[in-house]
Protein backbone atom coordinates (compact mmCIF):
# COMPACT_ATOMS: atom_id res chain seq x y z
CA UNK A 1 0.00 0.00 0.00
CA UNK A 2 1.25 3.76 -1.19
CA UNK A 3 1.74 6.15 1.39
CA UNK A 4 -2.17 7.80 2.66
CA UNK A 5 -2.96 11.46 2.46
CA UNK A 6 -5.49 13.01 4.76
CA UNK A 7 -7.51 13.53 1.69
CA UNK A 8 -10.07 11.56 -0.14
CA UNK A 9 -9.62 10.95 -3.59
CA UNK A 10 -12.52 10.41 -5.95
CA UNK A 11 -11.92 8.68 -9.71
CA UNK A 12 -13.63 7.23 -12.31
CA UNK A 13 -13.26 4.05 -13.75
CA UNK A 14 -14.74 3.32 -17.58
CA UNK A 15 -14.57 1.36 -20.41
CA UNK A 16 -15.61 3.50 -23.76
CA UNK A 17 -17.07 1.66 -26.79
CA UNK A 18 -18.31 -1.52 -27.70
CA UNK A 19 -15.33 -3.57 -25.84
CA UNK A 20 -16.43 -6.09 -23.13
CA UNK A 21 -13.24 -7.06 -21.46
CA UNK A 22 -14.51 -5.90 -17.98
CA UNK A 23 -11.76 -7.98 -15.69
CA UNK A 24 -8.98 -5.45 -15.79
CA UNK A 25 -11.31 -2.35 -15.14
CA UNK A 26 -12.61 -4.40 -12.16
CA UNK A 27 -9.46 -5.20 -10.92
CA UNK A 28 -8.15 -2.01 -11.70
CA UNK A 29 -11.15 0.02 -9.81
CA UNK A 30 -10.73 -2.26 -6.66
CA UNK A 31 -7.11 -2.20 -6.18
CA UNK A 32 -7.60 1.40 -6.25
CA UNK A 33 -10.74 0.68 -3.66
CA UNK A 34 -7.96 -1.11 -1.77
CA UNK A 35 -5.80 1.12 -1.63
CA UNK A 36 -8.23 4.31 -0.09
CA UNK A 37 -9.78 6.10 -3.71
CA UNK A 38 -13.43 6.45 -3.92
CA UNK A 39 -14.40 4.83 -6.99
CA UNK A 40 -17.16 5.59 -9.34
CA UNK A 41 -17.19 2.91 -11.49
CA UNK A 42 -19.40 2.81 -14.52
CA UNK A 43 -19.43 -0.57 -16.36
CA UNK A 44 -19.11 -1.35 -19.94
CA UNK A 45 -20.17 0.13 -23.15
CA UNK A 46 -20.24 3.87 -22.99
CA UNK A 47 -19.41 6.87 -25.04
CA UNK A 48 -16.11 9.07 -24.09
CA UNK A 49 -19.10 11.32 -23.89
CA UNK A 50 -20.99 9.86 -21.09
CA UNK A 51 -17.80 8.87 -19.48
CA UNK A 52 -17.21 12.61 -19.43
CA UNK A 53 -20.15 14.06 -18.17
CA UNK A 54 -19.97 11.22 -15.65
CA UNK A 55 -16.33 12.42 -14.50
CA UNK A 56 -17.65 16.10 -14.77
CA UNK A 57 -20.99 15.71 -12.09
CA UNK A 58 -19.14 13.25 -10.04
CA UNK A 59 -15.91 15.88 -9.40
CA UNK A 60 -13.32 13.28 -10.02
CA UNK A 61 -9.72 14.33 -9.66
CA UNK A 62 -8.80 11.83 -12.34
CA UNK A 63 -10.33 8.93 -14.87
CA UNK A 64 -8.98 5.60 -15.43
CA UNK A 65 -9.88 3.72 -18.89
CA UNK A 66 -9.40 0.60 -20.20
CA UNK A 67 -9.46 -1.01 -23.29
CA UNK A 68 -8.36 -4.52 -24.48
CA UNK A 69 -10.07 -4.94 -27.79
CA UNK A 70 -7.79 -2.22 -29.90
CA UNK A 71 -10.34 0.87 -29.60
CA UNK A 72 -7.89 2.87 -27.76
CA UNK A 73 -6.82 4.90 -30.76
CA UNK A 74 -9.71 6.77 -31.10
CA UNK A 75 -11.44 6.37 -27.84
CA UNK A 76 -9.38 7.55 -25.32
CA UNK A 77 -8.33 10.59 -27.15
CA UNK A 78 -12.31 11.12 -27.79
CA UNK A 79 -12.44 11.31 -23.90
CA UNK A 80 -9.99 14.09 -23.73
CA UNK A 81 -12.28 16.04 -26.81
CA UNK A 82 -15.52 15.40 -24.44
CA UNK A 83 -13.79 16.33 -21.61
CA UNK A 84 -12.78 19.86 -23.60
CA UNK A 85 -16.52 20.48 -24.62
CA UNK A 86 -17.59 19.75 -20.77
CA UNK A 87 -14.59 22.40 -20.13
CA UNK A 88 -12.65 19.50 -17.73
CA UNK A 89 -9.90 19.12 -19.46
CA UNK A 90 -7.55 19.78 -16.49
CA UNK A 91 -9.27 16.37 -15.37
CA UNK A 92 -6.08 13.92 -16.14
CA UNK A 93 -6.68 10.90 -18.12
CA UNK A 94 -4.63 7.60 -17.55
CA UNK A 95 -4.91 4.77 -20.00
CA UNK A 96 -4.65 1.02 -19.71
CA UNK A 97 -5.77 -2.07 -21.37
CA UNK A 98 -3.52 -4.60 -24.15
CA UNK A 99 -2.20 -1.63 -26.29
CA UNK A 100 0.82 -2.02 -28.25
CA UNK A 101 3.87 -0.56 -28.10
CA UNK A 102 3.39 1.68 -31.20
CA UNK A 103 -0.03 3.51 -29.71
CA UNK A 104 1.36 4.78 -26.23
CA UNK A 105 3.80 7.96 -27.69
CA UNK A 106 0.58 8.56 -30.21
CA UNK A 107 -1.68 8.51 -27.02
CA UNK A 108 -0.02 10.53 -25.21
CA UNK A 109 0.02 13.50 -27.31
CA UNK A 110 -3.52 13.10 -27.72
CA UNK A 111 -3.18 13.77 -23.41
CA UNK A 112 -3.08 10.59 -22.00
CA UNK A 113 -0.81 10.83 -19.21
CA UNK A 114 0.17 7.42 -18.61
CA UNK A 115 -0.66 4.57 -20.06
CA UNK A 116 -0.20 0.97 -18.13
CA UNK A 117 -0.13 -2.81 -19.98
CA UNK A 118 -0.44 -6.20 -18.80
CA UNK A 119 2.62 -7.56 -16.28
CA UNK A 120 2.84 -3.27 -14.75
CA UNK A 121 3.61 -3.84 -10.65
CA UNK A 122 0.07 -2.51 -9.24
CA UNK A 123 2.48 -0.11 -7.02
CA UNK A 124 3.21 1.66 -10.23
CA UNK A 125 -0.40 2.33 -11.26
CA UNK A 126 -1.40 3.40 -7.61
CA UNK A 127 1.54 6.08 -7.51
CA UNK A 128 0.36 7.30 -11.05
CA UNK A 129 -2.86 7.90 -9.70
CA UNK A 130 -1.60 9.37 -6.48
CA UNK A 131 0.15 11.66 -8.39
CA UNK A 132 -2.79 12.25 -10.98
CA UNK A 133 -4.84 13.72 -8.17
CA UNK A 134 -2.65 15.37 -6.54
CA UNK A 135 -1.65 17.74 -9.21
CA UNK A 136 -5.39 17.92 -10.11
CA UNK A 137 -5.94 19.54 -6.58
CA UNK A 138 -2.67 21.50 -6.85
CA UNK A 139 -3.64 22.95 -9.81
CA UNK A 140 -7.56 23.52 -8.77
CA UNK A 141 -7.44 24.64 -5.57
CA UNK A 142 -4.04 27.20 -5.52
CA UNK B 1 -14.43 33.63 -0.20
CA UNK B 2 -14.11 34.62 -3.93
CA UNK B 3 -14.42 30.89 -5.28
CA UNK B 4 -17.51 30.33 -3.36
CA UNK B 5 -18.94 33.73 -4.90
CA UNK B 6 -18.19 31.85 -8.32
CA UNK B 7 -19.60 28.83 -7.25
CA UNK B 8 -22.98 30.01 -5.87
CA UNK B 9 -22.98 32.09 -9.06
CA UNK B 10 -22.37 28.88 -11.42
CA UNK B 11 -25.52 27.12 -9.73
CA UNK B 12 -27.74 29.44 -10.39
CA UNK B 13 -26.31 28.94 -14.11
CA UNK B 14 -27.52 25.47 -13.51
CA UNK B 15 -23.29 25.02 -14.53
CA UNK B 16 -22.59 20.67 -14.18
CA UNK B 17 -18.90 21.81 -13.18
CA UNK B 18 -19.94 23.90 -10.21
CA UNK B 19 -22.52 21.93 -9.28
CA UNK B 20 -20.04 18.78 -8.80
CA UNK B 21 -17.06 21.27 -6.78
CA UNK B 22 -20.05 22.52 -4.49
CA UNK B 23 -20.80 19.44 -3.90
CA UNK B 24 -17.34 18.13 -3.28
CA UNK B 25 -16.52 21.12 -0.53
CA UNK B 26 -19.82 20.26 1.02
CA UNK B 27 -18.85 16.55 1.33
CA UNK B 28 -15.73 17.11 2.85
CA UNK B 29 -17.40 19.63 4.94
CA UNK B 30 -14.68 22.20 5.79
CA UNK B 31 -14.56 26.42 6.13
CA UNK B 32 -15.33 26.90 2.67
CA UNK B 33 -18.38 24.12 3.23
CA UNK B 34 -19.85 26.44 5.49
CA UNK B 35 -19.76 29.55 3.88
CA UNK B 36 -21.02 27.89 1.04
CA UNK B 37 -24.19 26.65 2.91
CA UNK B 38 -24.74 29.71 4.48
CA UNK B 39 -25.00 31.72 1.26
CA UNK B 40 -27.55 29.58 -0.52
CA UNK B 41 -30.87 30.40 -0.97
CA UNK B 42 -33.24 28.63 1.47
CA UNK B 43 -36.79 28.92 -0.63
CA UNK B 44 -35.20 26.68 -3.23
CA UNK B 45 -34.73 24.00 -0.46
CA UNK B 46 -38.42 24.75 0.90
CA UNK B 47 -39.87 23.47 -2.35
CA UNK B 48 -38.01 20.40 -3.29
CA UNK B 49 -39.07 17.11 -2.98
CA UNK B 50 -36.89 14.90 -1.19
CA UNK B 51 -37.58 11.11 -1.93
CA UNK B 52 -35.68 8.47 0.12
CA UNK B 53 -35.04 4.91 -1.58
CA UNK B 54 -34.10 2.35 0.21
CA UNK B 55 -33.89 -1.40 1.02
CA UNK B 56 -31.60 -4.36 0.73
CA UNK B 57 -28.82 -4.83 -1.81
CA UNK B 58 -29.86 -5.82 -5.19
CA UNK B 59 -33.02 -5.10 -4.22
CA UNK B 60 -33.09 -2.88 -7.80
CA UNK B 61 -32.61 0.62 -6.20
CA UNK B 62 -31.14 1.97 -8.74
CA UNK B 63 -32.19 0.57 -11.60
CA UNK B 64 -35.81 1.33 -10.42
CA UNK B 65 -34.77 5.15 -9.29
CA UNK B 66 -33.21 4.96 -12.96
CA UNK B 67 -36.89 4.71 -14.24
CA UNK B 68 -38.28 6.94 -11.80
CA UNK B 69 -35.83 9.58 -13.45
CA UNK B 70 -37.19 8.88 -16.75
CA UNK B 71 -40.67 9.20 -15.71
CA UNK B 72 -40.11 12.63 -14.34
CA UNK B 73 -38.22 14.31 -17.15
CA UNK B 74 -41.30 13.40 -19.31
CA UNK B 75 -43.22 16.02 -16.67
CA UNK B 76 -39.80 18.34 -17.39
CA UNK B 77 -38.86 18.06 -13.91
CA UNK B 78 -34.76 18.63 -13.07
CA UNK B 79 -33.77 16.15 -10.72
CA UNK B 80 -30.72 14.99 -8.52
CA UNK B 81 -30.02 11.91 -7.27
CA UNK B 82 -27.58 11.24 -4.55
CA UNK B 83 -26.49 7.49 -4.62
CA UNK B 84 -24.88 6.15 -1.55
CA UNK B 85 -22.98 2.90 -1.12
CA UNK B 86 -20.48 1.87 2.11
CA UNK B 87 -17.11 2.33 2.25
CA UNK B 88 -14.70 -0.38 3.11
CA UNK B 89 -14.17 -0.03 6.48
CA UNK B 90 -10.36 -1.81 5.91
CA UNK B 91 -9.06 0.53 3.32
CA UNK B 92 -11.80 3.92 3.72
CA UNK B 93 -12.07 3.53 0.04
CA UNK B 94 -15.15 2.62 -1.86
CA UNK B 95 -16.59 1.09 -4.94
CA UNK B 96 -19.70 3.34 -6.18
CA UNK B 97 -21.25 1.51 -8.61
CA UNK B 98 -25.50 2.93 -8.63
CA UNK B 99 -24.49 5.27 -11.76
CA UNK B 100 -23.96 1.50 -13.87
CA UNK B 101 -27.78 1.74 -14.17
CA UNK B 102 -28.22 5.12 -14.62
CA UNK B 103 -26.02 5.91 -17.30
CA UNK B 104 -29.07 6.13 -19.90
CA UNK B 105 -29.17 9.28 -18.60
CA UNK B 106 -25.80 10.14 -18.32
CA UNK B 107 -25.75 12.87 -21.42
CA UNK B 108 -28.80 14.65 -19.59
CA UNK B 109 -27.94 17.84 -17.86
CA UNK B 110 -31.28 17.77 -16.27
CA UNK B 111 -30.44 14.46 -14.24
CA UNK B 112 -27.39 15.69 -11.68
CA UNK B 113 -26.06 12.05 -10.08
CA UNK B 114 -23.65 12.51 -7.86
CA UNK B 115 -22.21 9.11 -5.95
CA UNK B 116 -21.17 9.06 -2.40
CA UNK B 117 -19.19 7.03 0.09
CA UNK B 118 -20.69 6.58 3.75
CA UNK B 119 -16.96 6.98 4.51
CA UNK B 120 -18.10 5.65 8.06
CA UNK B 121 -18.72 8.26 9.54
CA UNK B 122 -20.01 8.07 13.07
CA UNK B 123 -22.88 10.21 11.90
CA UNK B 124 -21.81 13.36 9.98
CA UNK B 125 -23.62 11.34 6.97
CA UNK B 126 -27.32 12.98 7.72
CA UNK B 127 -25.51 16.08 7.70
CA UNK B 128 -23.09 15.72 4.48
CA UNK B 129 -26.02 14.29 2.43
CA UNK B 130 -28.27 17.32 3.68
CA UNK B 131 -25.55 19.52 2.53
CA UNK B 132 -25.54 17.82 -1.16
CA UNK B 133 -29.62 18.18 -0.73
CA UNK B 134 -29.47 22.01 -0.66
CA UNK B 135 -26.45 22.29 -3.11
CA UNK B 136 -28.97 20.35 -6.01
CA UNK B 137 -31.76 22.10 -5.27
CA UNK B 138 -29.67 25.57 -5.53
CA UNK B 139 -28.52 23.95 -8.61
CA UNK B 140 -31.95 24.24 -9.83
CA UNK B 141 -33.07 20.10 -9.04
CA UNK B 142 -36.46 20.55 -7.97
CA UNK B 143 -36.75 16.35 -7.21
CA UNK B 144 -34.05 14.97 -5.13
CA UNK B 145 -33.78 11.32 -4.76
CA UNK B 146 -31.36 9.69 -2.25
CA UNK B 147 -30.76 6.30 -2.84
CA UNK B 148 -28.90 3.89 0.06
CA UNK B 149 -28.97 0.52 1.34
CA UNK B 150 -31.50 0.05 4.15
CA UNK B 151 -29.85 -2.05 6.46
CA UNK B 152 -27.27 0.09 9.16
CA UNK B 153 -28.36 2.51 11.49
CA UNK B 154 -26.71 5.53 9.52
CA UNK B 155 -28.40 4.41 6.83
CA UNK B 156 -31.65 4.46 8.17
CA UNK B 157 -30.83 7.88 9.98
CA UNK B 158 -30.30 9.02 6.04
CA UNK B 159 -34.05 8.52 5.59
CA UNK B 160 -35.18 10.85 7.80
CA UNK B 161 -33.67 13.06 5.58
CA UNK B 162 -36.62 12.41 2.95
CA UNK B 163 -40.26 13.78 2.77
CA UNK B 164 -40.99 10.15 1.78
CA UNK B 165 -39.41 7.27 1.86
CA UNK B 166 -39.87 4.25 -0.36
CA UNK B 167 -38.70 0.74 0.61
CA UNK B 168 -37.41 -2.00 -2.09
CA UNK B 169 -37.65 -5.23 -1.84
CA UNK B 170 -37.67 -8.38 -4.02
CA UNK B 171 -38.32 -11.56 -3.74
CA UNK B 172 -35.59 -14.37 -3.27
CA UNK B 173 -33.67 -11.91 -0.76
CA UNK B 174 -34.83 -13.94 2.10
CA UNK B 175 -33.28 -13.41 5.56
CA UNK B 176 -32.78 -10.48 4.60
CA UNK B 177 -36.08 -8.81 3.80
CA UNK B 178 -37.58 -11.19 7.62
CA UNK B 179 -34.78 -9.57 9.62
CA UNK B 180 -35.57 -5.99 8.33
CA UNK B 181 -39.68 -6.38 8.52
CA UNK B 182 -39.70 -5.48 12.12
CA UNK B 183 -38.44 -1.84 11.48
CA UNK B 184 -39.98 -1.40 7.57
CA UNK B 185 -43.15 0.04 8.48
CA UNK B 186 -41.82 2.86 10.81
CA UNK B 187 -39.59 3.97 8.22
CA UNK B 188 -41.57 3.43 4.97
CA UNK B 189 -44.34 5.57 3.45
CA UNK B 190 -44.87 3.11 0.82
CA UNK B 191 -43.36 -0.79 0.19
CA UNK B 192 -42.37 -1.39 -3.32
CA UNK B 193 -42.06 -5.35 -4.16
CA UNK B 194 -40.13 -5.38 -7.15
CA UNK B 195 -38.68 -7.99 -9.78
CA UNK B 196 -42.39 -8.26 -9.93
CA UNK B 197 -41.66 -10.68 -12.44
CA UNK B 198 -39.53 -13.28 -10.08
CA UNK B 199 -41.43 -16.11 -8.35
CA UNK B 200 -42.07 -15.32 -4.97
CA UNK B 201 -42.87 -11.52 -5.64
CA UNK B 202 -46.78 -11.75 -5.21
CA UNK B 203 -46.15 -13.92 -2.19
CA UNK B 204 -44.05 -11.59 -0.80
CA UNK B 205 -46.58 -8.62 -1.52
CA UNK B 206 -49.02 -10.65 -0.07
CA UNK B 207 -47.22 -10.63 2.73
CA UNK B 208 -46.53 -7.21 3.81
CA UNK B 209 -50.31 -6.27 3.46
CA UNK B 210 -51.18 -9.05 5.29
CA UNK B 211 -48.81 -7.03 7.93
CA UNK B 212 -50.14 -3.78 7.12
CA UNK B 213 -53.51 -4.68 7.92
CA UNK B 214 -52.91 -6.39 10.90
CA UNK B 215 -50.88 -3.15 12.23
CA UNK B 216 -54.56 -1.27 12.72
CA UNK B 217 -53.47 2.14 11.59
CA UNK B 218 -55.00 5.03 10.84
CA UNK B 219 -53.33 5.41 7.94
CA UNK B 220 -52.59 2.92 5.22
CA UNK B 221 -49.38 1.95 3.49
CA UNK B 222 -49.37 1.30 -0.21
CA UNK B 223 -47.73 -1.58 -1.67
CA UNK B 224 -46.96 -1.14 -5.13
CA UNK B 225 -45.75 -4.02 -7.71
CA UNK B 226 -42.53 -3.13 -10.03
CA UNK B 227 -40.53 -4.67 -12.56
CA UNK B 228 -37.31 -1.90 -12.82
CA UNK B 229 -36.00 -3.62 -15.70
CA UNK B 230 -38.92 -3.28 -17.90
CA UNK B 231 -40.09 -0.12 -16.40
CA UNK B 232 -43.59 -1.65 -15.66
CA UNK B 233 -45.67 0.07 -12.39
CA UNK B 234 -43.76 2.38 -12.83
CA UNK B 235 -46.15 5.31 -13.35
CA UNK B 236 -48.56 3.63 -10.72
CA UNK B 237 -45.76 4.27 -7.92
CA UNK B 238 -44.67 7.59 -9.24
CA UNK B 239 -48.28 8.14 -8.73
CA UNK B 240 -48.63 7.20 -5.63
CA UNK B 241 -45.50 9.00 -4.18
CA UNK B 242 -47.46 12.36 -5.67
CA UNK B 243 -50.44 11.29 -3.75
CA UNK B 244 -48.54 10.89 -0.29
CA UNK B 245 -47.00 13.90 -1.29
CA UNK B 246 -50.40 16.22 -1.31
CA UNK B 247 -51.41 14.26 1.71
CA UNK B 248 -48.23 14.99 3.81
CA UNK B 249 -48.29 18.89 3.12
CA UNK B 250 -52.11 19.21 3.24
CA UNK B 251 -51.92 17.56 6.86
CA UNK B 252 -48.66 19.32 7.88
CA UNK B 253 -46.96 16.19 7.94
CA UNK B 254 -44.33 17.42 5.20
CA UNK B 255 -43.75 20.42 7.58
CA UNK B 256 -43.57 18.65 10.59
CA UNK B 257 -40.85 16.40 8.78
CA UNK B 258 -38.71 19.16 7.73
CA UNK B 259 -38.62 20.00 10.99
CA UNK B 260 -37.47 16.96 12.78
CA UNK B 261 -34.91 16.56 10.12
CA UNK B 262 -33.51 19.99 10.43
CA UNK B 263 -32.70 19.18 13.97
CA UNK B 264 -31.47 16.08 13.12
CA UNK B 265 -29.47 17.61 11.14
CA UNK B 266 -28.53 20.39 13.63
CA UNK B 267 -27.49 18.17 16.39
CA UNK B 268 -25.46 15.92 13.71
CA UNK B 269 -23.16 18.83 13.25
CA UNK B 270 -23.06 19.75 16.90
CA UNK B 271 -21.57 16.08 17.64
CA UNK B 272 -19.17 16.45 15.28
CA UNK B 273 -18.13 19.83 16.40
CA UNK B 274 -18.17 18.94 20.20
CA UNK B 275 -16.48 15.55 19.47
CA UNK B 276 -12.96 16.76 19.03
CA UNK B 277 -13.61 19.00 22.28
CA UNK B 278 -14.40 15.98 24.76
CA UNK B 279 -11.96 13.99 23.67
CA UNK B 280 -9.29 16.90 24.52
CA UNK B 281 -11.31 17.57 27.68
CA UNK B 282 -11.22 13.41 28.38
CA UNK B 283 -7.16 13.66 28.33
CA UNK B 284 -7.26 16.62 30.99
CA UNK B 285 -9.41 14.37 33.09
CA UNK B 286 -6.68 11.67 32.82
CA UNK B 287 -5.70 10.08 36.47
CA UNK B 288 -8.73 11.18 38.19
CA UNK B 289 -10.25 7.99 36.04
CA UNK B 290 -13.43 6.59 37.63
CA UNK B 291 -13.96 2.52 36.94
CA UNK B 292 -17.76 3.66 35.34
CA UNK B 293 -17.84 4.64 32.51
CA UNK B 294 -21.13 6.74 32.11
CA UNK B 295 -20.03 8.58 35.32
CA UNK B 296 -17.11 9.55 33.82
CA UNK B 297 -18.95 10.58 30.58
CA UNK B 298 -21.46 12.76 32.66
CA UNK B 299 -19.03 14.23 34.32
CA UNK B 300 -16.99 14.99 31.32
CA UNK B 301 -19.83 16.92 29.62
CA UNK B 302 -20.87 18.63 33.17
CA UNK B 303 -16.65 20.07 32.43
CA UNK B 304 -17.56 20.86 28.65
CA UNK B 305 -20.72 22.82 29.61
CA UNK B 306 -18.63 24.71 32.07
CA UNK B 307 -15.90 25.89 30.31
C1 LIG C 1 -10.34 -13.16 -20.58
C2 LIG C 1 -10.43 -12.72 -22.04
C3 LIG C 1 -11.69 -12.68 -22.61
C4 LIG C 1 -12.96 -12.93 -21.84
C5 LIG C 1 -13.37 -11.60 -21.15
C6 LIG C 1 -14.01 -11.77 -19.78
C7 LIG C 1 -14.24 -10.44 -19.13
N1 LIG C 1 -15.44 -10.22 -18.64
O1 LIG C 1 -13.38 -9.59 -19.05
C8 LIG C 1 -13.93 -13.35 -22.98
C9 LIG C 1 -13.83 -14.84 -23.17
C10 LIG C 1 -15.39 -12.96 -22.77
C11 LIG C 1 -13.29 -12.66 -24.16
C12 LIG C 1 -13.94 -12.36 -25.30
C13 LIG C 1 -13.36 -11.80 -26.43
N2 LIG C 1 -12.03 -11.56 -26.60
CO1 LIG C 1 -10.75 -11.70 -25.20
N3 LIG C 1 -9.33 -12.00 -24.03
C14 LIG C 1 -9.27 -12.39 -22.78
C15 LIG C 1 -7.79 -12.50 -22.35
C16 LIG C 1 -7.39 -13.95 -22.48
C17 LIG C 1 -7.45 -12.03 -20.96
C18 LIG C 1 -7.98 -10.64 -20.56
C19 LIG C 1 -8.05 -10.51 -19.06
O2 LIG C 1 -9.12 -10.61 -18.47
N4 LIG C 1 -6.90 -10.32 -18.40
C20 LIG C 1 -6.81 -10.19 -16.99
C21 LIG C 1 -6.92 -8.68 -16.62
C22 LIG C 1 -6.80 -8.49 -15.11
O3 LIG C 1 -5.85 -8.03 -17.25
P1 LIG C 1 -6.02 -6.76 -18.19
O4 LIG C 1 -7.41 -6.53 -18.55
O5 LIG C 1 -5.00 -6.80 -19.25
O6 LIG C 1 -5.64 -5.59 -17.19
C23 LIG C 1 -4.32 -5.35 -16.74
C24 LIG C 1 -3.58 -4.32 -17.57
O7 LIG C 1 -3.92 -4.35 -18.92
C25 LIG C 1 -3.89 -3.04 -16.92
N5 LIG C 1 -5.14 -2.34 -17.21
C26 LIG C 1 -6.24 -2.74 -17.85
N6 LIG C 1 -7.17 -1.78 -17.84
C27 LIG C 1 -6.68 -0.73 -17.19
C28 LIG C 1 -7.17 0.52 -16.91
C29 LIG C 1 -6.42 1.42 -16.20
C30 LIG C 1 -6.97 2.75 -15.87
C31 LIG C 1 -5.11 1.07 -15.79
C32 LIG C 1 -4.30 2.03 -15.04
C33 LIG C 1 -4.60 -0.18 -16.09
C34 LIG C 1 -5.36 -1.07 -16.78
O8 LIG C 1 -3.92 -3.39 -15.56
C35 LIG C 1 -4.44 -4.71 -15.39
C36 LIG C 1 -3.69 -5.40 -14.30
O9 LIG C 1 -2.34 -5.52 -14.65
C37 LIG C 1 -7.10 -11.58 -23.41
C38 LIG C 1 -5.66 -11.93 -23.75
C39 LIG C 1 -4.68 -11.24 -22.87
N7 LIG C 1 -3.67 -11.96 -22.51
O10 LIG C 1 -4.85 -10.09 -22.50
C40 LIG C 1 -8.02 -11.75 -24.62
C41 LIG C 1 -8.12 -10.64 -25.64
C42 LIG C 1 -8.20 -9.31 -24.93
N8 LIG C 1 -9.40 -10.93 -26.29
C43 LIG C 1 -9.39 -10.70 -27.58
C44 LIG C 1 -10.51 -10.89 -28.43
C45 LIG C 1 -10.25 -10.71 -29.92
C46 LIG C 1 -11.77 -11.26 -27.91
C47 LIG C 1 -13.05 -11.46 -28.72
C48 LIG C 1 -13.31 -10.43 -29.81
C49 LIG C 1 -12.96 -12.88 -29.28
C50 LIG C 1 -14.06 -13.26 -30.23
N9 LIG C 1 -13.67 -13.28 -31.49
O11 LIG C 1 -15.17 -13.50 -29.84
C51 LIG C 1 -14.14 -11.44 -27.64
C52 LIG C 1 -14.74 -10.01 -27.53
C53 LIG C 1 -15.45 -9.77 -26.22
C54 LIG C 1 -16.10 -8.40 -26.14
N10 LIG C 1 -17.41 -8.33 -26.03
O12 LIG C 1 -15.45 -7.39 -26.21
C55 LIG C 1 -8.05 -10.17 -28.06
C56 LIG C 1 -8.07 -8.68 -28.39
C57 LIG C 1 -7.20 -8.37 -29.58
C58 LIG C 1 -7.03 -6.92 -29.85
N11 LIG C 1 -6.59 -6.12 -28.89
O13 LIG C 1 -7.24 -6.50 -30.95
C59 LIG C 1 -7.10 -10.62 -26.86
C60 LIG C 1 -5.92 -9.66 -26.66
C61 LIG C 1 -6.60 -12.03 -27.18
C62 LIG C 1 -5.69 -12.05 -28.40
N12 LIG C 1 -4.37 -12.07 -28.20
O14 LIG C 1 -6.16 -12.08 -29.49
N13 LIG C 1 -11.97 -12.44 -23.92
N1 LIG D 1 -35.74 -9.82 -12.94
C1 LIG D 1 -35.57 -8.58 -12.49
N2 LIG D 1 -34.33 -8.12 -12.22
C2 LIG D 1 -34.19 -6.87 -11.76
C3 LIG D 1 -35.29 -6.00 -11.57
N3 LIG D 1 -34.85 -4.84 -11.10
C4 LIG D 1 -33.52 -4.95 -11.01
N4 LIG D 1 -33.11 -6.16 -11.41
C5 LIG D 1 -31.72 -6.66 -11.44
O1 LIG D 1 -31.25 -6.80 -10.11
C6 LIG D 1 -29.86 -6.49 -10.04
C7 LIG D 1 -29.60 -5.43 -8.99
O2 LIG D 1 -30.18 -4.22 -9.41
P1 LIG D 1 -29.74 -2.81 -8.83
O3 LIG D 1 -30.64 -1.79 -9.38
O4 LIG D 1 -28.29 -2.62 -8.99
O5 LIG D 1 -30.06 -3.04 -7.28
P2 LIG D 1 -29.70 -2.12 -6.03
O6 LIG D 1 -30.74 -2.34 -5.02
O7 LIG D 1 -29.48 -0.73 -6.48
O8 LIG D 1 -28.33 -2.75 -5.55
P3 LIG D 1 -27.24 -2.14 -4.55
O9 LIG D 1 -27.11 -0.67 -4.85
O10 LIG D 1 -26.01 -2.92 -4.86
O11 LIG D 1 -27.76 -2.39 -3.18
C8 LIG D 1 -29.45 -6.07 -11.45
O12 LIG D 1 -28.89 -7.16 -12.10
C9 LIG D 1 -30.77 -5.68 -12.10
O13 LIG D 1 -30.76 -5.83 -13.50
C10 LIG D 1 -36.60 -6.52 -11.88
O14 LIG D 1 -37.62 -5.86 -11.74
N5 LIG D 1 -36.66 -7.81 -12.34
MG1 LIG E 1 -27.81 0.52 -6.20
Amino acid sequence: MTEKSSKRYRVLVGKPGLDGHDRGAKFIARALRDDGFEVVYTGIRRTPEEIAAAAVQEDVSAIGLSSLSGGHVRLFPAVVEALKKFHAEDIPVIGGGVIPDEDVVALKKAGIIEIFRPGTPLKKILAAFHQACESYHHKAFR
Amino acid sequence: MGEVAHLINGLRKHDPRAIGRAISIVEDSGESAEILLSSLDESLIEQTLVLGITGPPGAGKSTLTSRIISHLRKQGIRLGVIAIDPSSPISGGAILGDRIRMMRHALDQDVVVRSMAARGRLGGLCSAAGGVVRVMANGGCSTIIIETVGVGQSEMDIVRLADITAMVLAPGLGDDIQAMKAGLLEVADLLVVNKADRPGAEMLAMDMEAMIRNRKSSHETPVCRTVATEGTGVSDLVAAIGSIDQQHRASGEHQYRRKKSFQLEVIDRALEIIRPELFSTLKNLDGKHELDPGRTARRLVKMLLLK
